[in-house]
């Protein structure tokens, strides 16, 4: 699991620090750790539907901001809790494409937790450090 | 956590943060506070406030209330009156869920009437308000069905058959904000919401039948005068908000100021969280427009949630809404921006006030009040954490002092993570149930989060704002039933 939920973060929300060896792992980490605030159990989510992303940003961290947003926005749009899959980072002109495969929300097999409202702007941000890269995000919730 | 050196006590639990804490500060920071819960705060909440007393156009002072912590940008319970000719507007002011607020309803049914069907109460206000992460709500609409909800707000509601005028008359606004302009809002934002009109949410987000007990009646004139008249009444208060489609409003409009500020502007600000827009401008004007739409989408979805409570005990107790007297008290937000006209320095002044978790507590004889509260004042409700209880307040003149705003909320203490570590929710909602209080969620992790010991005490933060002069206690209420997104 590479990320994990920082306990003395902002008071209501919750935020995380991802990491990955390059950016396509690290996207992928924080979509998971934005899925895993809302249901508890990521494998509990079937590969059913299949949602094509191609996103772009001024900035490599707005463009996670993006993409975490694409997340959020399917799962009240359509009910639809998903992973990311195939997450491809273009870092030169701050794009990327994904695929999002996941499914409906089925409380009975969904263990739900708390929704996510939004990904914000408070600490934002996206680094390389060492021999990975780092993101650290706060989700409202 | 100490507060700041240099902080200043200027009166009964008021305290003063002179400009000079941090280079750019254009006014000072006012905390409404007990010296506990001033020492409890986290230090962000100085720092952040400090931060909004950089904004372009800020008027008086950057207030921070006694249920403040630790937010994004704007410290939650955090008020800034903007000059809209030369101020700001940042939707980090306002919080994504915008429009959040409180609905208050009463009865006239008492505990021991409602004691006997409490279960079969919560249980059934369980199936038919839906809650928690993705639900859907039961009015369906088109997305053009759902473009004239967000202009016309409650008023839409009313006009479908969705409650009455009487709601109308005792909400803020009527429940519609004029300004509201769908061809402000995205598609994106649309698609995200249309489908959630008549929906609680999760996170602290619920639904609570309370009881006002005899020795919680604090000012028992005012209580009559609002409806509490019988001893154990019963009341039903909610929380929610503007749903994906606010939270979407915001998230495009924060990155439409980002983009705008430096570029277009030259608005240079400390956080990214500040993200800001002259007022007057065409992106400020129009986030303006589209956070009114937000508004209105969570007046009318409190207002078929109302609708729904209506149903609910009609067919629970076997008689009309009209003849278990579900009447209700008063609907008001506590995430907003909005005009309004304040004396400053002696002269009546328009102002742009933003209340980020702060609730808006106009005084008596104030324009924009009900016929029936304008000589006692605006009620205001704050709701506590599930476990303790909640009140209604009223506006009181002095509140002048922050215009007209007040508390929310107990405020949280204690992060989400850390309290989902600490408690488990089926435990809670077992103890709970000992302490007579029957809890139905979707969520067991989410209870954990909203457990009350995560929060301040809700009586210690009415009473600090009773003693600023902010607002006037009427009733505590205290939950015996709950419906936890």
């Amino acid at each position: 699991m590479p990320y994990e939920y920082v306990e003395d973060g902002v008071t209501s929300d919750v935020s995380f620090h991802a990491w990955g060896n390059d950016l396509d792992e690290l996207f992928t980490a924080a979509a998971d750790a934005t899925a895993n605030v809302m249901v508890a159990e990521l494998a509990s989510i079937e590969a059913r539907v299949s949602k094509h992303v191609a996103v772009s940003a001024e900035e490599l961290d707005l463009l996670l901001l993006r993409f975490l947003d694409e997340l959020i926005f399917h799962k009240d749009a359509e009910a639809l809790l998903l992973r990311a899959d195939g997450v491809h980072v273009d870092i030169a002109n701050h794009s990327l494409t994904a695929e999002l495969r996941g499914e409906p929300i089925d409380t009975s097999r969904h263990e739900l937790a708390a929704d996510v409202k939004a990904v914000t702007l408070h600490g934002l941000h996206v680094e390389h450090r060492g021999s990975h890269w780092h993101a650290h995000v706060t989700l409202d919730v | 956590m100490p507060a700041p050196e240099g902080i200043q006590r200027i009166g009964d639990g008021t305290w003063e943060l002179p400009p000079t804490l941090r280079p750019g500060m254009r006014v000072p920071v006012r905390v409404f506070a007990t010296e506990d819960l001033l020492r409890e705060m986290d230090d962000q909440v100085f720092i952040q406030a400090a931060n909004v007393a950089t904004l372009p156009g800020i008027v008086g002072y950057s207030f921070v209330m006694p249920d403040a912590h630790w937010g994004y940008g704007f410290p939650i319970g955090g008020v800034a009156a903007m000059n809209p000719d030369d101020g700001v507007i940042s939707p980090g002011g306002i919080g994504f869920d915008i429009n959040c607020g409180m609905r208050l309803v009463l009865t006239d049914l008492t505990l021991e009437e409602v004691q006997p069907k409490l279960r079969e109460l919560v249980d059934t206000l369980y199936e038919r308000v839906p809650a928690g992460v993705g639900c859907k709500g039961f009015v369906k609409l088109s997305p053009t069905e759902f473009a004239e909800v967000i202009e016309q707000g409650a008023g839409w509601c009313v006009r479908n058959g969705y409650g009455t005028d009487e709601d109308l008359a005792r909400t803020e606004e009527r429940g519609c904000l004029p300004g509201a302009d769908a061809s402000t809002v995205s598609p994106r934002a649309i698609e995200r919401g249309y489908r959630q009109i008549g929906t609680l949410g999760s996170g602290n987000h619920y639904l609570e039948i309370q009881v006002v007990r005899p020795e919680h009646v604090v000012d028992a004139e005012l209580a009559e005068r609002l409806g509490i008249t019988r001893p154990n009444q019963v009341a039903v208060m909610f929380h929610c908000g503007s749903r994906g489609f606010g939270h979407q409003v915001a998230t495009d409009y924060l990155q439409i100021f980002l983009r705008a500020m430096k570029s277009k502007y030259n608005l240079e600000i400390i956080d990214r969280e500040l993200a800001c827009a002259p007022f007057r401008s065409d992106e400020g004007q129009r986030y303006f427009a589209a956070m009114q739409c937000a508004a209105n989408m969570s007046f009318a979805n409190r207002q078929v949630i109302l609708h729904r409570i209506r149903e609910v005990f009609s067919t629970v107790f076997g008689r009309a809404a009209g003849d278990l007297g579900l009447r209700q008290i008063y609907d008001v937000a506590h995430n907003t921006a909005k005009l309004e006209t304040h004396e400053v320095n002696g002269r009546p002044r328009q102002l742009l006030v933003h209340r980020k978790g702060a609730t808006r507590a106009f005084g008596p004889g104030m324009p924009g009040l009900p016929t029936d509260y304008r000589e006692i004042g605006q009620p205001v409700i704050i709701g506590g954490s599930m476990e303790t209880g909640s009140y209604l307040l009223t506006g009181v003149a002095t509140g002048a002092a922050a215009f007209f705003s007040t508390a929310h909320g107990s405020g949280r203490t204690m992060s989400r993570t850390k309290a989902k570590r600490s408690f488990r929710g089926r435990e809670l909602q077992h103890s709970m149930e000992q302490r007579g209080i029957y809890v139905r969620t979707v969520s067991y992790a989410g209870l954990a989060e909203e457990a009350g010991a995560a929060y301040k005490s809700i009586d210690e933060v009415v009473e600090a704002t009773e003693r600023a002069g902010l607002s006037h206690r009427v009733a505590r209420f205290t939950p015996i039933g709950n419906v936890k997104g």
